[in-house]
């Protein structure tokens, strides 16, 4: 079953004719993702070989999907792009739009977002600068990389890429049965509350681990909402605990504004509502190992 | 990216906003003449980019251009909780009778936009909020339909701004939002909005901060980069394309993605604990796909700055290849030396993920006394910071 992204899902990549779209496309198909095309309105009706499968480009999402009965779209585009790309996604009423670009403005976002709002929500959005969704065994959206782990019954949300795979990575024995990268930008379409409800929903899922940083309050909401809704056990990790003040570290959204946003303020809000919180990923990974082990 | 108070203001100048007239000045004589240009008496405040500094001197009354010259020379240089003292911008003097509040900020919890406005200006906003929670208005503003003259009038009325300066606060309020927009700033803040005896609302302070992602449209803001605040390490490594932030420890760090990265220097400065209070020196994030000559770029900058005593590169290879990391700080290696510049410090390196095995068989075949391989994060942290303290 999952979250979000199941064997079922059918694939479109916006951008799957330029270098990091083609890329991943391969490597998609490569992980056992059903890709059925691609779009890109200046080359619609020709199709791309990956390796022998032939990929037909369509000249819109919309086209794409009446013509394949995709569900699911990844974006590759240039940051320019990125907003003009989602609302296209957005007015063509898809489930899920994956946006892997990063260094998207922050008012780029802000619109598509409002323009969701707008329509109701229909589309669930992904990032934007996230490596993408992953359910491991099934399908995989985005730049996650698909040999880490198999397919077991933790669930994963994280704002970072690299941290993700160390996670999948030390928990690779045990397996996961979703793994969400939300992106590290200040405005993210799907956020860390969204994944925790879908996974404590999940009968596939019997417990979460949640990776955050500096930045925001996104995950002392998170913790107020699992305080409330989620019986699943949690295991969290905060990077970014030495970071000075003021100062943007990598992440668009990585910044500790004054007192807030700071990693200790994130550790106690999680501990507060029984979230064992681990000093380094290894120690995380520890902690989730011992509950499944238990459970 | 944070703006200085004077290029706020001229932001606000070119987007029609009604600022003081002046100038800014980075010598008494560029004062001089600013203030023979203005008349009259004037005000002589510090640029720097941190509160406070009304009381710590560095905001001065000025009559004429002898002490204008004067003043200038006072503030110049001085030092505001650890900034220097740059640049001062001279002004007229406004004849303030009322201190008011507006601002548009993004709402990241909300994922839009947010208005703050308040008839209780001229203090700290967050402080006005916590006392008299009633004289301060949220409004959110969606990305999409902005702030037009409804949208300004709606926020007018709410934090119930006096009659007589309604018309004017609308005006502004229209004109700020499209400034926002235009500039694709996160937030523009004008504390005090103030209105001087005649009854004409001024804005008197200009913070804003611009979307450095939003670059693209916007090469005029390049310009606006202060460079002489700069780290000479952080502007060497843009120049490469390398995010690089420079800290205050002694272990070297270079990783890949901004969150492993991050982990990265927390680790060490948990491992540092116990090794004579080493911390991370920097934080390099070589990013996604990173080559050998990245990789040489990187190890570069992270070996020039003299405080490092050890090098910790932690990867795990996602899209990046770790053989390709591997062959990259070899070659680095070499090519730091064919530079002149050679390696002395040591690195500890842990390799993980895609092409994991490859990588680690290159790093001992290639047999460097240098580098020193980790199987693990928290072991490879624990082993630099031995290596710093060794080192210090």
């Amino acid at each position: 079953m999952a979250i979000w992204l199941t064997k079922d899902s059918k694939v479109i990549v916006q951008g799957m004719t330029g270098s990091e779209g083609s890329k991943h496309t391969r490597r998609m198909l490569a992980a056992g993702t059903n890709v059925v095309g691609g779009v890109n309105p200046r080359k619609a009706g020709q199709t791309v070989d990956f390796d022998g499968t032939e990929l037909p480009v369509f000249a819109s999402v919309a086209d794409a999907m009446k013509e394949t009965g995709a569900d699911v779209t990844v974006i590759f585009v240039p940051p320019q792009f990125t907003k003009g790309a989602v609302v296209e996604a957005i007015d063509a009423g898809i489930d899920l739009a994956v946006v892997i670009t990063e260094g998207v403005p922050v008012h780029d976002t802000a619109a598509f977002w409002a323009y969701n709002v707008a329509k109701g929500e229909r589309t669930r959005i992904i990032g934007p600068n996230c490596p993408g969704i992953a359910s491991p065994g099934a399908s995989n959206a985005g730049i996650i990389p698909a040999d880490i782990t198999g397919t077991g019954r933790i669930g994963l949300v994280s704002k970072s890429g690299t941290l993700t795979y160390q996670m999948m990575y030390e928990l690779r024995d045990i397996g996961f049965s979703t793994c969400v990268g939300i992106g590290g930008d200040p405005i993210i379409g799907t956020t860390h509350i969204d994944a925790l409800a879908a996974f404590e929903a999940d009968p596939e899922t019997d417990a979460i681990v949640m990776i955050g940083e500096i930045g925001g309050d996104a995950e002392e909401r998170a913790a107020e909402f699992i305080k409330a809704h989620v019986t699943k056990p949690v295991v969290g990790y905060i990077a970014g605990f030495t970071a000075p003040p003021g100062k943007t570290m990598g992440h668009a959204g990585a910044i500790i504004s004054g007192s807030a946003g700071t990693a200790e303020a994130k550790k106690e809000a999680l501990e507060a509502v029984g979230v064992k919180v681990g000093k380094t990923p290894t120690e995380t990974a520890k902690l989730m190992r011992e509950i499944m082990s238990a459970g | 990216m944070d703006l200085y108070e004077y290029q706020g203001r001229d932001l606000f100048e070119r987007h029609g906003l009604p600022v003081l007239a002046g100038g800014v000045a980075t010598t008494p004589e560029e004062a001089r003449a600013i203030a023979e240009r203005l008349g009259g008496r004037v005000v002589v405040k510090a640029q720097v980019k941190v509160g406070g500094r009304g009381k710590a001197g560095g905001v001065k009354l000025a009559e004429g251009a002898e002490e204008t010259v004067a003043r200038a020379t006072d503030i110049l240089g001085m030092d505001i909780k650890g900034h220097t003292v740059h640049k001062v911008m001279i002004t007229v003097t406004a004849d303030v009778a009322e201190e008011y509040y507006f601002s548009y900020l993004l709402d990241r919890a909300n994922r839009t936009f947010l208005c703050i406005a308040s008839v209780a200006g001229g203090m700290d906003i967050e402080q006005v909020a916590a006392e008299t929670p009633d004289k301060v208005v949220k409004a959110p503003i969606d990305a999409n339909t902005g702030v037009d003259e409804a949208k300004a009038r709606e926020i007018v009325a709410a934090a119930a701004f006096p009659a007589e300066v309604a018309d004017q606060v609308v005006d502004i309020a229209v004109k700020l939002w499209q400034a926002f927009v235009a500039e694709d700033a996160t937030l523009v803040e004008v504390n005090p909005l103030a209105k001087n005896a005649d009854g004409k609302l001024l804005l008197l302070d200009a913070k804003v901060t611009l979307d450095e992602n939003a670059g693209f449209r916007h090469p005029d803001h390049e310009a606006l980069v202060d460079q002489a605040s700069v780290d000479p390490l952080e502007q060497a490594a843009k120049s490469k394309d390398l995010n690089y932030v420079k800290l205050d420890g002694e272990v070297g760090i270079i990783g890949n993605g901004a969150g492993l990265v991050m982990s990265t220097l927390d680790v060490v400065a948990y491992a540092g604990e116990r090794h004579g209070g080493v911390k991370p020196a920097n934080f390099l994030d070589i990013g996604g796909g990173a080559s050998a000559a990245v990789m040489a770029n990187g190890l570069e900058i992270v070996l020039s700055d003299p405080s490092v005593k050890s090098v910790f590169v932690n990867v795990f290879g996602g899209i990046t290849a770790c053989d390709e990391v591997a062959n990259g700080i070899i070659q680095a290696l070499g090519l730091l030396e064919q530079r002149g510049e050679k390696v002395t410090k040591p690195l500890v390196v842990r390799l993980d993920g895609n092409n994991a095995e490859a990588g680690r068989a290159i790093l001992d075949g290639a047999n460097n006394p240098l580098v020193q391989r980790v199987d693990t994060m928290d072991g490879a942290a624990e082993r630099a910071a031995e290596l710093a303290a060794a080192g210090v």
